[in-house]
């Protein structure tokens, strides 16, 4: 009996042992990362091409894939071509880095928002800022002011809209996580519940096959869908902004990074020196108004 | 662990009788010395159980609370506010994927019985009948739920034909139902031949034909020694509901995501985590009550 005793109090306090052993050789090692970037603040903590960026000497941009026509060409991020890539290549000139220096980086769009340590210094995906998403990640100031717009089939009902009230009665589709699904949610307030898609690429098709009389994307995506993948689709209008201020697509750093100052200071001379409506000029000039639905 | 009166502890006379005389048994000082015992170690053993939990779970909080991620961490996957937001639309949601698993699951019962029975037809008329339940088990099985659902979903309704819905809740229902009784169908055909042949052969000799044999001998005894996987399936069927979201429907799941999109808040996956793991638990419970309840069934004058 006493045998049998002293063996389960010996396993019991050896295994109490071990787990607290484990404890602390998991225990947390202080992040030395955070400490030994300096704080941007100022024009002299952007020096040109000497960032405390992730990869030493190399700007790390991110984006997802596919990478969407007229943002990207061809799903290539690093030819330069395509609207974000453009204004990705600009932002590095501005910080000092040669074309040469960037590296691209494949990071999913919800990816990009998970805590924990970054791999890139910057993530470019037509991510609109809002009050709410700046608690979770860093926004450089915008760089391109963004209108929704609503796409029908020619031959639908929902093409004939003129106003916000003639679409309550349509079946209207967007992809998850986008600020497109917020406007059908929050100002055309259907009375059939919306269809939310993982990717536009459904929300395409569910148009062409009748699941949805209309979706709602973005102007320049809506541009280009009509005029290159669903052509028998139209723009039926836009919307005015939710706010008083203009939805922006900003660049998306960590929480906290010391880039953001940098990239934002760059960002606003791109704009400044006009350098942003040149390049919108030469991908998005396409994108001529649409009727603005009340 | 009561002492119940059981012996008269070697009663000489042998006297059985309800009499008066005999004295009610008192249990030896060695018995009444052993219980004592046996209560005294299934105590130490509920405490060192305790003790060990709780200095697991103390272990385990710290090392949680003290990373250096963790107030991030805590604010993005598991923030109040959030979680109060969340809640009512993926009940709302999950409405959609408590229907889809009863019809479903109904369906996909029927449709697997049929194709197991089609597979264990005998004779050599019926042969065209077993391959093709072979072929669709096959490759039902193999194709990944996700694609079947793309193609179901998103490919039916291309080919605009008349009088097929394009509700993709219906059409990602029958992807489910496909796939699905693909599984069942296995599972009652392995019960249908774990039944041994002589049950068949006992019934034929009792004048039963063959498809009363199956009927009445077969089947009762397959399904019952099927029922632990078969709810299985099930429990696995209905956390699958939530891809029918691919087409546009908003399930828990979806509800969830359209928040996390908009805030980039993680807290809405954890509601619907929870809730699907709280739809879950019923049905665990009842499988391990009606496995329980067959066992003793089957082991009747008690488990040896």
């Amino acid at each position: 009996m006493h045998l049998a005793q002293r063996a389960l109090r010996r396993a019991a306090s050896t295994a109490t042992v071990a787990l607290l052993a484990v404890a602390v050789g998991c225990a947390p090692q202080p992040e030395e990362k955070a400490s030994d970037k300096p704080s941007g603040s100022g024009a002299e903590a952007c020096a040109k091409g000497e960032l405390s960026t992730e990869v030493s000497g190399k700007l790390t941009i991110a984006t997802d894939e596919p990478a969407y026509e007229p943002w990207f060409k061809d799903d290539k991020p690093a030819n330069g071509e395509g609207f974000e890539s453009a204004v990705a290549y600009a932002v590095a000139k501005q910080l000092g880095y040669d074309k040469s220096d960037v590296v691209w980086q494949t990071v999913p769009f919800n990816k990009a928002f998970a805590p924990g340590e970054k791999t890139f210094d910057f993530d470019i995906n037509q991510v609109s800022i809002s009050d709410e998403r700046k608690k979770a990640v860093d926004f450089s100031s915008g760089y391109y002011d963004v209108r929704q717009a609503v796409i029908a089939l020619k031959d639908s009902k929902a093409a004939k809209a003129k106003s916000i009230a003639d679409l309550k009665g349509v079946k209207l589709g967007a992809q998850v996580g986008t600020t497109s699904l917020n406007y059908i949610n929050d100002v055309v307030k259907p009375t059939e519940e919306p269809a939310a898609y993982a990717k536009n690429d459904q929300a395409k098709s569910a148009l062409k096959n009748g699941q949805v009389d209309a979706i709602v994307v973005d102007l320049p995506t809506a541009f280009y869908i009509t005029a290159a993948e669903v052509t028998d689709a139209r723009i039926v209008g836009q919307f005015e902004n939710q706010g008083a201020a203009p939805e922006q697509f900003g660049l998306v750093l960590d929480k906290g990074s010391a880039l953001t100052s940098c990239v934002t200071d760059a960002v606003d001379a791109l704009r400044e020196d006009g350098t942003l409506a040149a390049v919108e000029k030469q991908w998005l000039s396409d994108a001529v108004d649409a009727p603005v639905l009340k | 662990m009561t002492v119940v009166k059981e012996e008269s502890g070697g009663d000489p006379e042998g006297d059985s009788g309800e009499g008066e005389a005999r004295e009610a048994y008192v249990p030896s000082p060695r018995r009444i010395e052993r219980e004592r015992y046996k209560r005294a170690r299934a105590r130490r053993a509920t405490a060192i159980a305790a003790l060990s939990t709780l200095v697991t779970g103390v272990v385990l909080y710290l090392v949680v609370v003290n990373a250096p991620g963790w107030p991030r961490t805590k604010e993005t996957f598991f923030s109040a506010q959030y979680a109060r937001e969340a809640f009512p639309k993926v009940l709302e949601g999950l409405w959609l994927n408590v229907r889809l698993l009863l019809v479903c699951g109904a369906a996909v019962l029927v449709l697997g019985m049929l194709i197991a029975v089609a597979r264990t037809l005998r004779g050599p008329v019926f042969f065209p009948l077993r391959a093709l339940a072979a072929a669709y088990t096959d490759f039902f099985r193999g194709l990944p739920l996700i694609i079947n659902l793309m193609i179901v979903v998103l490919g039916v309704p291309a080919l605009r034909l008349q009088g097929i819905t394009v509700d993709p809740v219906l059409l990602g229902g029958t992807a489910l139902t496909l796939t699905y009784s693909a599984y069942v169908a296995e599972v009652f055909r392995a019960g249908i031949e774990s039944v041994h042949p002589s049950q068949r052969a006992a019934a034929r000799s009792l004048g039963l034909n063959n498809r009363q044999a199956l009927r009445y001998v077969v089947l009762p005894q397959a399904v019952r020694r099927q029922v632990p996987p078969l709810l299985n399936d099930l429990v696995s069927l209905q956390k699958d509901t939530g891809l029918v979201s691919i087409g546009g429907a908003v399930d828990a799941v979806r509800a969830a995501d359209i928040i996390v999109g908009r805030s980039l808040n993680y807290t809405p996956y954890i509601v619907a985590g929870l809730v699907f793991v709280a739809l879950t638990i019923p049905m665990t419970r009842f499988t391990d009550w009606v496995t329980a309840r067959m066992d003793r069934r089957q082991a009747q004058g008690g488990n040896i």
